[in-house]
């Protein structure tokens, strides 16, 4: 709960301002943006999620090194887990992707 | 040295440790706490405490927030939970965690309605597809989860959703170290502050510490390199003289922290004026409760509560771990009655918790990057 989960905005959602879609490693979620509302994300953007709320933003060196340390934590298969289990009512977005290198 | 090749700059962590040695004064023990689980379970995980010399001792702090959660709260959410029509969410962290008659997984095997959730906002939309039910999301988290509590609240009263509400067990980090630092048998140098919670609060709420306190206080990423570098950095301030919060973590925490998620926690919750706390006792101001106007969406306001009281089991000395005083090994019932898969004290319960990463990491003895680079 502590360490945050690194993800890429890949798309704002055209209903719902406060939500957008993520990817995480090649699993896609929707997240709720709404606690960055001061700076809201844009596509590209790379943030980090806190159990569904994207909490800040970073840069793409600082979400690979993110993903690396919670791998090094030994916390990457529950991050994953934990990003799978978003969104209960959302279509599966998975998507073969690149798996992240170990 | 099975985790020499995930390390990124082995080299850069062989420095910093040296630069460690270095700069503590061998005629002084320095005792310093990481307040955040993440950081703990980072340190025996990394097996850091072998890359620093025996005079620098590292305090396990009360950042864990399911180990620092009493029992008799998890007793009050799941007799609440007891109603017909009722369900009971929250993280997968809480499933395993003992209440007096049994964890939320154990009553989820009796046939309680018991729903793993990773976000709060996914326990409301349990409640939107759920009309014919209420759904009470059991909140737990210091400032890293409570924002996103208060908006899915802000959420739900928009909505004017009423088959959902929040069993409150937020609480905040700072009187928790303030707590700490009263303990008469507690004594510190410095803290190593917690990263991703000072995301939300910035730096500014550890201020006291270092002004009033006299102790630095460097918030910290959770790489390895990250916690040496703050310890570095602690040492620098002692040895100097100094006292003052720096931020090591600049790439992800802003020194004023996310006005927005404190915009939203403020909306939502006014600070309870005491707390329980495992280990620690009563807190006052230490945690959040729902305010008056989301009433409808507390589920303490909207059911009556038991409040039951549950003392630790006495052989369990969950308390002085938490405080520091003790060391998880020196416990009774450490890896005896109390393990990860048979957990009788919370510590043993989480990832987070110091018992369980001792267990995992210290005392089954893996080999370690620390252990490589400091041969």
């Amino acid at each position: 709960m502590c360490l945050a989960i690194p993800g890429k905005i890949i798309e704002l959602d055209a209903q719902n301002a406060q939500l957008a879609v993520v990817d995480v490693v090649g699993v896609r979620r929707k997240v709720d943006l709404g606690l960055l509302q001061d700076e809201p994300p844009i596509v590209g953007d790379w943030v980090l999620i806190h159990v569904g709320f994207a909490m800040s933003k970073i840069s793409e060196a600082d979400a690979v090194d993110q993903m690396q340390t919670l791998t090094m934590l030994g916390e990457a298969e529950a991050a994953m887990q934990e990003v799978r289990g978003y969104g209960l009512e959302n279509e599966t977005l998975d998507q073969p992707g690149q798996r992240w290198r170990q | 040295m099975k985790f020499v090749d995930e390390f990124r700059a082995p080299e850069l962590i062989a420095k910093a440790g040296e630069e460690i040695r270095r700069l503590a004064d061998p005629n002084r023990h320095y005792r310093i706490m990481e307040v955040c689980g993440g950081h703990t379970h980072a340190i025996y995980r990394f097996g850091l405490k072998d890359l620093l010399p025996s005079n620098v001792e590292l305090i396990h702090g009360p950042g864990c927030p399911v180990c620092v959660l009493p029992m008799g709260r998890i007793d009050d959410g799941l007799s609440l939970a007891t109603q017909p029509d009722f369900i009971f969410a929250a993280f997968g962290d809480m499933m395993r965690v003992p209440g007096t008659h049994g964890s939320p997984l154990e009553y989820k095997a009796r046939g309680m309605d018991v729903r793993i959730v990773y976000s709060p906002a996914d326990a409301l939309k349990l409640a939107r597809s759920n009309t014919g039910k209420h759904v009470m999301f059991f909140a737990i988290g210091f400032e890293t989860t409570a924002p996103s509590t208060a908006l899915t609240l802000v959420r739900a009263k928009a909505e004017g959703l009423r088959n959902f509400s929040v069993f409150c067990n937020h609480v905040t980090i700072i009187p928790a170290i303030r707590a700490i630092l009263d303990s008469p048998d507690m004594r510190l140098d410095g803290f190593v502050g917690p990263g991703h919670v000072s995301t939300v609060i910035g730096c500014r709420p550890y201020d006291w510490i270092a002004k009033d306190e006299g102790k630095p206080v460097v918030v910290s990423g959770f790489e390895p390199l990250d916690i040496l570098q703050s310890i570095v950095m602690l040492l620098q301030q002692l040895r100097k003289g100094e006292a003052k919060v720096e931020n090591q973590y600049k790439r992800v925490v802003p020194w004023e922290g996310n006005r927005a998620a404190l915009r939203a926690m403020a909306e939502v919750f006014e600070l309870r004026p005491y707390f329980e706390w495992r280990g620690l006792g009563f807190i006052s101001q230490s945690a959040l409760k729902i305010r008056a106007s989301y009433a409808e969406w507390d589920s303490e306001q909207r059911f009556s509560v038991p409040g039951v009281r549950v003392t630790d089991p006495k052989a369990a000395q969950c308390g002085e771990v938490l405080k520091g005083v003790l060391k998880p090994a020196q416990c009774k019932l450490f890896g005896r009655e109390c393990t990860p898969e048979q957990p009788v004290g919370a510590l043993m319960v989480s990832s987070e918790g110091s018992c369980a990463a001792y267990y995992n990491y210290e005392h089954r003895k893996p080999v370690t990057i620390a252990s490589a680079a400091a041969n």
